[in-house]
């Protein structure tokens, strides 16, 4: 291990929570973003348990809509957003392009503490008597009849809103601006092409969400009537208006996931990315066209039917690159070198469950179909598949992997794939009976059900208990590794990006000399660096292509 | 359901086949092997860019037909008015017959239901007839169906609607036709008719006085006014729906008929959803009642003005 | 600490540093539009809903002093494009007495900004502070006009609440100028804060129209 690097370089809280070093800030991030994944999961557990009987097991109707509503604002407000783009993103976007740092450390500091602030806001909202509204904060039910804790709450995710912002400006501007010699934007890896996407539905999304959130919060408190139509408003403006933000909002939880995936089948397979420009492009596609499918969520709210029209097959549309990635994905390990360490388990069960997940939108997103699956218990399970099976196995797959760049360390391996092999099949146990139970009819956010539904729920309950081992199992190894783990070294996979030639952990400047990029990516052929290739003996176990 | 299960299936069955297979095929066999360097193929992108578009437009197509089906309902329907309400349904019979978390509609019949909220947002679903649709405050959402089985069917609640919107259900009760009219007939003691209901109403908020049936006062007469084309001041025109009475009760400055002055007060907050059903149900009880040559608000059928 | 003017340690040259910070503000700009642009959405489609309600309530608000106020802004502005020209060529003094002069003319707007919002208050036309559109007006006429105003504060307040925050700009510049920091070679804080000086500007130009002048009969 380098003797100096960016974790010991500088002592004491103040070097800590003062830094403008885009790694430790990435390190303030997981710290915060693992809080909320707690809470979050705390919420979960609830829910699942109380669901066990058709009456509710554990809490009133009134708390159990409390639970639902904070899982939702905690988990995907302040984990899912963030995660990658601010623990991940933040760690590697510099140092895998061969920058200092971002162009703005300073704002990315302030992107911190407001993420902080807007979670201190939301806690003060869980804390002084809850959130019963949805995550969605349909009006007139939040501005005008809840009798809960909106108001700080909607502050909350006001407030954070502009952490996102900032975090998407940021990253935009690095890409263009601070890429070192020779890295052109088709040299760059695909999660600077996923983060950049991410960056640009940041910055164009998130004000809506806010502006939003600000009139909804002023109609509840003085009284005004944007969405309330006892005043002349119109509740499904306010739908429109969120849901412009929101769904893009799920792409970025997705991208960059994706981006990750990208990265990790590539190094354990040993060999280029099939179809690089096709997964770029992708990205920067879904980007956009994930922009105009927001009325999907609305195709039962009584708005005319050309514009559900329309708004289907934009959805069907946004399928396309998403599709491209998958098959992409699968064509790069015909004929590769494949190990099966943690990472690449990890990737390929994002890609077995995000398929699931994707397929499944195609039912959501066919007319006929959405008038049966509406607001059931099958949204609830695809979109769990992609934020759980696809975004959140993203996120660990993409910590185990870049885990000795970060600490230096490795984890223990055996039990590393144990715990992504629980991960799987708690995950499926989970939520795969909840495509049964929305198809069956039970409809979603219901504190109690008809009796015919328990089985399916009993099951669900039980695989939970599995989940959450295979999350609990990694946040103890991995902080364990952190101490008594093997040293990692510089490049212990080998993989081919730039941040694999810096020390493990980097120093704080990331590199002693600004690299000069003169290889494409993920080029194993020409890296004799990686001390891959032996003179004499075969390097490719299939034959030349 | 069918046809897009099994194209998930295929798709998602082959991918999985494809990963596991080359999983297993292509793993590493001594540690510094390298794997083959491929970095696409034009004809592969483009197959699996096009041929799922293709897919994907099957299946939209196939949606699109029944949700543009599902939003028209057919002509000749049994109206039943179904108002939602935190946490409870009050259905309303063409009689008047109220229910209460029931609904009774006979079998082989079109039914198309009126909905309205007195709150916030709910939906009405039930899951047996593949049928759902929000019930949105503020305006009136349609809905129809076609029962073809005798039996009880739950239906939900399901747009979340605040404390009680689990307990929000109740039973969809088909009848054989000649049971569902006793049923109608046995129980209808102590309801009230809507349309007298809505006479009533009709005098008691003094409608009647701007808006006489000759077409002399100060409102255009309302006879034969449902279901026609209205002509408004700015020239448009607009048919007189049960969402278009509504809106008249509540903010009848929206839509002034051409040739009237805004004189009409608004009734918002003064009634209730139920009594503006009752006024509804009453005004279409004038459709049959002659319309007077001139005091209507009636665009021309030709156009002429 | 960096002093204004010096390389930050991220960047390779001062032109990088420049082109970072100008992108940076022109992404942060876009941002700004989406923002404002949902309450323009908001009001836009609220007016087409009640187009004679809204021009009702749209005659009781001071077209005089938004007038007064447009042309104030603009001359703002180009005392603001004058900074920034004099930091280009070098002339530091005149630089501080434009930048001085935009932060007058700002103020100016603020402060007439607050007699409207006075003559508002008098006549009950507040939103939720006992409103009352006319002595005699009916629910649906007071909630109506009330939407008006609701649209009318909400996107004059966030309008001036950016104000606000460019006049803070434009002292910490004033209090850089005067130390003689901007050179031709280094004026970037005065082109970026131009810049957002003349997007608040562009904002109210589109605010101007579509609350004060759109059927005004």
């Amino acid at each position: 291990m380098p003797r100096e690097h960016y974790l010991n370089a500088t002592y004491g809280i103040r070097s800590w929570l003062l830094t403008t070093d885009h790694k430790r800030i990435a390190m303030l991030y997981l710290v915060s973003v693992t809080f909320f994944f707690f809470i979050g999961g705390a919420f979960a557990t609830m829910i699942r348990i109380h669901l066990l009987t058709p009456t509710g097991l554990l809490v009133t109707p009134e708390t159990y809509n409390k639970l639902f509503t904070m899982h939702g604002v905690a988990m995907i407000f302040f984990f899912l957003i963030p995660s990658i783009p601010a623990v991940l993103g933040n760690f590697l976007l510099p140092i895998m392009i061969g920058a200092k740092d971002l162009a703005f450390p300073k704002i990315n500091l302030l992107s911190w503490y407001i993420y902080l602030i807007g979670g201190g806001f939301v806690l003060y909202s869980f804390s002084t008597g809850g959130l019963d509204t949805g995550w969605t904060f349909y009006t007139p039910l939040s501005s005008v009849y809840s009798n809960s804790a909106v108001t700080p709450a909607v502050i909350g995710v006001f407030i954070n809103g502009f952490s996102s912002i900032l975090t998407g400006l940021n990253f935009i501007v690095t890409v263009h601006t601070m890429r070192a010699p020779g890295m052109t934007w088709f040299r760059m890896p695909l999660f600077v092409w996923a983060q950049y996407a991410t960056s640009i539905i940041f910055i164009l999304g998130t004000p809506v969400i806010a502006i939003t959130l600000l009139l909804a919060g002023m109609e509840r408190m003085f009284h005004l009537g944007f969405f309330n139509p006892a005043l002349g408003g119109d509740p499904i403006l306010f739908q429109h208006l969120f849901w412009f933000y929101s769904h893009p909002a799920v792409y970025i939880m997705i991208l960059p996931a994706m981006g990750v995936i990208s990265e990790i089948i590539p190094t354990f397979a040993r060999k280029p990315i099939f179809g690089y420009s096709f997964i770029a492009g992708s990205s920067i596609a879904i980007a956009v066209i994930g922009f105009f499918v927001w009325a999907h969520h609305m195709f039962l709210t009584g708005q005319s039917t050309y514009s559900a029209l329309a708004f289907s097959l934009l959805s069907y549309l946004v399928a396309i690159p998403s599709a491209v990635k998958v098959f992409n994905w699968t064509s790069t390990l015909y004929k590769g070198s494949i190990s099966y360490d943690t990472p690449m388990l990890y990737a390929l069960g994002f890609i077995g469950l995000f398929l699931i997940g994707g397929l499944t939108g195609l039912f959501l997103a066919c007319l006929g179909l959405d008038i049966h699956i509406h607001d059931t218990y099958f949204v609830v399970a695809h979109f769990h598949y992609i934020m759980v099976g696809g975004a959140v196995m993203g996120y660990v797959g993409g910590l185990h992997f870049w885990w000795p760049k970060i600490t230096g360390k490795l984890y223990p391996e055996f039990l590393a794939r144990v715990a992504a092999v629980i991960l799987f099949i708690g995950f499926n146990l989970t939520f795969f009976p909840q495509f049964l139970l929305g198809y069956l009819g039970m409809p979603r956010r219901y504190s109690s059900y008809p009796p015919e539904f328990q089985v399916l729920n009993v099951m669900s309950t039980a695989g939970a208990s599995i989940l959450a081992l295979g999350y609990l199992l990694p946040m103890i190894y991995l902080t364990w590794s952190m101490r008594y783990g093997k040293v990692a070294g510089r490049n212990p996979w080998p993989a081919t990006g730039l941040e694999w030639q810096t020390d493990s952990p980097p120093p704080t400047e990331n590199f002693d000399v600004t690299p000069e990029v003169t290889w494409e990516p993920y080029d194993y052929e020409n890296r004799p660096d990686l001390g891959l290739a032996i003179e004499g003996a075969p390097t490719h176990a299939h034959g030349d292509d | 359901m069918v046809y897009i299960t099994l194209i998930s299936l295929f798709f998602g069955v082959a991918i999985t086949a494809a990963i596991v297979y080359f999983f297993f095929k292509y793993r590493r066999t001594h540690p510094e092997q390298l794997g083959v360097p491929i970095h696409g193929d034009m004809r592969l992108e483009t197959a699996w860019i096009v041929v799922p578009a293709l897919l994907a437009m099957t299946m939209f197509a196939w949606g699109a037909v029944v949700y543009v089906d599902y939003r028209r309902a057919p002509i000749d329907t049994l109206d039943i008015y179904v108002i939602g309400k935190q946490w409870m349904w009050k259905a309303q019979q063409p009689t008047g017959l109220k229910e209460i978390n029931e609904l009774h509609v006979p079998v082989g019949r079109d039914v198309k239901l009126i909905l309205a909220s007195e709150d916030v947002i709910h939906d009405f679903s039930v899951p047996a007839f593949r049928v759902k649709m929000d019930v949105v405050p503020g305006h009136y959402n349609t809905m129809w169906f076609r029962p073809t089985k005798v039996g009880r069917y739950h239906f939900f609640c399901s747009q979340y609607c605040g404390t009680n919107h689990s307990l929000m259900g109740g039973w969809v009760t088909v009848m054989e036709p000649t049971d569902y009219a006793a049923w109608l007939s046995g129980a209808s003691e102590g309801n009230e008719n809507p349309v007298l209901a809505g006479e009533k109403l009709f005098a008691d908020k003094a409608c009647i006085t701007c808006h006489l049936s000759d077409g002399r006062g100060r409102a255009p007469s309302l006879n034969g006014v449902y279901g026609a084309k209205v002509l408004l001041a700015d020239g448009s025109t607009v048919t007189a729906d049960e969402g278009y009475i509504r809106e008249s009760i509540l903010d009848p400055k929206a839509k002034i008929v051409a040739g009237y002055q805004p004189l009409m007060p608004s009734f918002q907050g003064q009634m209730t959803e139920e009594q503006i059903l009752n006024l509804t149900a009453y005004i279409k009880s004038l459709q049959s009642q002659p319309v007077p040559a001139t005091g209507s608000g009636i665009a021309p059928a030709t156009g002429k003005k | 600490m960096h002093r204004t003017g010096e390389l930050f340690g991220q960047y390779k040259t001062m032109e990088q540093q420049r082109e970072t910070a100008s992108l940076g503000m022109w992404v942060f700009l876009s941002t700004e539009v989406l923002f404002f642009g949902g309450m323009f959405m908001t009001y836009t489609l609220n007016r087409s809903t009640y187009p004679d309600i809204f021009s009702e309530a749209s005659k009781t608000i001071n077209l005089w002093l938004g007038a007064v106020n447009t042309i104030v802004l603009i001359a703002s502005s180009l005392t603001m494009a004058m900074a920034v020209w004099s930091s280009q060529v070098g002339k530091k003094k005149l630089l501080t007495i434009f930048l001085v002069a935009t932060l007058i003319l700002g103020c100016v707007f603020l402060g007439i900004k607050s007699v409207e919002y006075h003559e508002k208050y008098v006549e009950h036309h507040i939103p939720g502070w006992n409103y009352q559109f006319e002595p005699g007006a009916d629910v649906s006429t007071n909630a109506h006009t009330q939407l008006f105003f609701s649209l009318y504060f909400a996107m004059t307040g966030l309008h001036a609440l950016h104000m606000i925050v460019g006049a803070g700009l434009l002292l910490w510049l004033i209090r850089q100028s005067i130390r003689g920091r901007f050179t031709p070679e280094y004026n970037t804080p005065v082109e970026n804060i131009g810049l957002y000086w003349h997007f608040v500007d562009i904002v109210w130009i589109f605010l101007f129209p579509l609350l004060y002048l759109i059927d005004r009969h």
